[in-house]
């Protein structure tokens, strides 16, 4: 039986030739993630922005009245509502942002919830509410809050890690190889206006930890050869290595690809967006891995002196400071 | 490192086994299978958001608890100095200090004295300062310690309050936990429609007996201005002062804190529902002394802080018993009778979150997202076996051995099972096989170089373990994060997530190695392949 292979052997692409387009167009892209979330803004859900979703079945009805419960729900004087539909033709979501001026009023989310189930409960007898969030305005600045520190200390954290593992040119190319993927991530959910919830906070958290597998990968390879070939320029090293590393970056992109794919065709529709965003996420984690993980230790000047034995860095460093004083 | 003596074999076959047979009550309970009632039968738990039921966030209003303890230290006070007979004259309560000025300078000493008792109460920790100012004035002020040792009483008892009044509505298992200083989780499974909960949870149910002051004149009361000693109260809608307000003596009245029982009756004269109370021995003492000296007077009902109604004292009421009345409906009735029955909540209680998911939903939820793990896994399985043959096959099996084994642990560890869960699920599959494709990738490479079979698959697995550690700590590193800023169902990704990771290396690299091994060792293979 021949077996599949995706790379064939001694592939050999220079990918480090185009560096410096590539360099250029990440940091345009990263400038442009940030500039479309601040004048788009991300489309918060309920977790974020406070307000209520709820999920509603007509039993009775072919498709949901989605005109209608616009009206009905903007009728009642809390801002327009997002109604879309959710799962099958007769399910629908109805969002509701907390208005600004109620945030400082914790009862104020669950009084509203219960005149918008009022108000649909009225016109159409056979609803069904099938789920209710509601979230008041402490509890969503709560949110937003710690979901920054999460994903702020998350990045530092394995930074440090690979700062330790590696050495510190590696720690802060990881660094920018993350702050790339949760920037070019966010920047595509304002763009798209997609929902923006704790779970793409998860999402991004899972993205963090996904994309670094791809750059541990080329990381660990790239020292086994700086130890190895210790004459060769290092841009040709990083090619080598990121080559010699590249079937199976392939490889375990697709797998987690069409491992997520089913999920994101025909899995449960609360999950559309978190596993949209990790997919999403694996693309840019693979792009960064390579174009963003890889060059910058060039420019940090990493040589194949940066892995030798660690005695003879610090004699080299000890001396320096005698010399110096 | 392809050595595996006989007892390495069977210890790690042990620990496959516990664990895949810790996951079966649970993939039974999915499948609707029955399962023996003899065995163990420890299941995953599956959160709110695949079972339906309600999740309600409370917050207690801290300020309510200062205001209550100053109301509570005036008493106190104005019943020593009274009792002491030091005269005193103006008494305020603005800016959470209690100022008292006395008549006569020269009676502080003596009144620091009587009052030193009421400022420690119970606890060793000072939860008064007391300050004289301007000669004759005494001002209270409550220290942080004492006010903090007060909102936690005051929530430890609400706690109790609120599991009290959930128990009497008969749901099933539900979770009641304190939360951080001032907030109450309830989870309540199988719940879809909270309302009657929240009802419930949202009436404070304080009750009070209080003199109608009789000499407030009615223009006093429209301008909004009590006289001293004596408050405004507005009538409850639908009782008998319904958009009325009506002048009440602040103090003697009776709380209705102590009751012994609470039931819905009717009225038996007009039919109407209503709630009769049973005060105990304490309460019914000063429910009689109340009733005894104000014959022929007027008393308010106040239930939260609303008028119920207020009847003339005929004759004393001794027998501590008393109904309640004020254009209920039977469900409001029923509903008051729980909420007193239970104990009034010491400070109101506030609705911040919700998280409500009918049966219906979660039940697609789970269906939905088990046939595209199912789908899922087959097209990891495909790939995976068509790149590396036979080291396909070993990975598959790892593959298979892991979910179990993930689903065992969660069931042992009761760790509930979300819908991000299940997402994390599917992506745990998809990247547990990482570890498979970086050793055989580098297997292949070692091949290439001309290396013999057994020494190419000993530097496969060597070389590749440095990354596939350095990988796993890292996204341990992001799981943690997640699992301690996470909230409700986002932990469940974060707790599939990290389990997999262990089971994930345990599976993916010793499980395969040590099948690899045996089939090296049996086939003496000279070429691979792969």
């Amino acid at each position: 039986m021949r077996l599949l292979k995706l790379v064939p052997d001694d592939t050999n692409i220079q990918f480090l030739k185009w560096r410096m387009p590539f360099y250029v167009v990440s940091v345009l892209l990263i400038i442009a993630s940030w500039a479309v979330v601040f004048t788009n803004g991300l489309n918060y859900g309920v977790d974020f922005a406070g307000g209520q979703e709820i999920r509603a079945t007509f039993t009775q009805e072919e498709e949901a009245p989605v005109e209608e419960l616009r009206d009905t729900v903007g009728a009642l004087g809390y801002g327009d509502p997002v109604v879309q539909r959710f799962g099958a033709p007769n399910e629908v979501s109805i969002r509701v942002k907390l208005p600004d001026e109620v945030v400082g009023d914790p009862g104020a989310a669950e009084e509203i919830s219960r005149q918008i189930i009022g108000a649909i409960e009225t016109g159409h007898p056979d609803v069904r509410i099938d789920g209710v969030d509601t979230v008041s305005g402490k509890v969503s600045g709560e949110f937003r809050t710690t979901a920054l520190e999460a994903l702020i200390f998350a990045m530092i954290a394995i930074s440090i890690y690979i700062w330790v593992r590696f050495e510190w040119q590696f720690g802060v190319g990881a660094l920018f190889a993350l702050f790339h993927d949760v920037s070019l991530t966010m920047g595509m959910f304002a763009l798209f206006q997609m929902e923006f919830s704790l779970q793409i906070i998860a999402a991004i958290l899972a993205i963090i930890g996904y994309s670094l597998n791809d750059t541990i990968v080329v990381y660990d390879r790239i020292r086994e050869n700086l130890k190895k070939y210790r004459k060769m320029p290092i841009p040709e090293l990083l090619d080598l290595s990121v080559n010699e590393t590249l079937a199976r970056t392939v490889m375990t992109s697709l797998t987690l690809l069409v491992a997520l794919l089913p999920l994101l065709l025909f899995g449960p529709a609360s999950l559309f967006g978190l596993t949209a965003a990790i997919t999403l996420g694996i693309f840019v984690g693979t792009y960064s891995s390579v174009y963003m993980a890889a060059p910058i230790l060039i420019w940090l000047g990493v040589s194949s002196n940066s892995f030798v034995p660690q005695e003879s860095v610090t004699d080299v460093q000890e001396k320096k400071a005698r010399g110096e004083a | 490192m392809l050595d595996f003596p006989t007892w390495k074999k069977n210890f790690l076959w042990a620990i496959v086994l516990i664990a895949a047979f810790a996951a079966l009550p649970s993939i039974a309970n999915v499948a609707n299978v029955k399962w023996p009632e003899a065995l163990p039968s420890q299941t995953v738990n599956l959160g709110l958001d695949l079972a339906g039921g309600s999740h309600i966030l409370l917050e207690a209003d801290q300020s309510q608890v200062a205001q209550q303890r100053l109301e509570n230290m005036e008493e106190s006070v104005r019943q020593a100095l009274d009792d002491a007979e030091i005269g005193f004259g103006d008494v305020s309560t603005s800016d959470g200090r209690l100022s008292v000025t006395l008549d006569d300078p020269s009676q502080l000493d003596a009144a620091r004295e009587v009052i030193t008792p009421y400022m420690n109460g119970t606890s060793i920790i000072s939860e008064w300062n007391l300050e004289f100012l301007d000669g004759n004035r005494m001002v209270l002020t409550q220290t942080e310690a004492g006010l903090e040792n007060a909102v936690t009483t005051a929530m430890d008892s609400a706690t109790d309050v609120v599991r009290r009044r959930i128990d009497s509505l008969g749901t099933r298992e539900p979770t009641i936990i304190r939360q951080g200083d001032d907030r109450i989780v309830v989870q309540v499974p199988g719940l879809s429609d909270p309302e009657e909960l929240k009802d419930l949870l949202g009436q404070t149910a304080q009750l009070e007996f209080k003199l109608l002051d009789t000499q407030a004149s009615p223009t006093q009361i429209e301008s909004g201005i009590a006289r001293p000693g004596s408050e405004l109260v507005p009538g409850a809608p639908g009782g008998d002062y319904a958009g009325q307000v009506i002048a009440v003596k602040r103090l003697g009245g009776v709380r209705g804190d102590s009751l012994t029982d609470a039931t819905q009756t009717f009225d038996p004269q007009t039919n109407e529902p209503a709630v009769s109370i049973t005060f105990d021995s304490d309460g019914t003492q000063r429910f009689a002394r109340l009733t005894t000296e104000n014959v022929n007077q007027q008393f308010a009902i106040i239930l939260d802080g609303e008028v119920l109604s207020a009847p003339v004292i005929r004759e004393p009421i001794l027998s501590g018993t008393s109904q309640i009345s004020g254009g209920f409906t039977v469900r409001e009735a029923t509903q008051l009778a729980i909420s007193l029955g239970s104990g009034a909540l010491p400070v109101d209680l506030t609705v911040i979150e919700e998280r409500t998911v009918g049966p219906d939903l979660g039940a697609a939820s789970i269906k939905s997202g088990t046939i595209a793990m199912g789908v899922g896994s087959m097209l990891v399985i495909l790939l995976m076996i068509a790149a590396y043959g036979r080291f396909g096959i070993y990975a598959t099996a790892a593959l298979v051995i892991n979910v179990l084994m993930i689903l065992g642990i969660m069931a042992a560890l009761s760790t509930t099972l979300t819908l991000p869960g299940i997402a994390g699920f599917v992506l745990t599959i998809g990247a547990a096989v990482d570890a498979n494709v970086l050793i055989n990738e580098r297997i292949r490479e070692e091949r290439k170089k001309g290396r013999r079979v057994v020494t190419a698959v000993e530097n496969g697995y060597r070389e590749a373990s440095r990354a596939i550690y350095d990988a796993n700590v890292t996204n341990f590193i992001a799981g943690v994060l997640l699992f301690l800023f996470g909230s409700g169902p986002v932990r469940g990704f974060a707790v599939v997530l990290i389990i997999g990771l262990f089971t994930s290396v345990f599976t993916a690299v010793v499980l395969t190695r040590m099948w690899v091994a045996g089939w090296l060792r049996k086939a003496r293979p000279t070429d691979l392949n792969l």
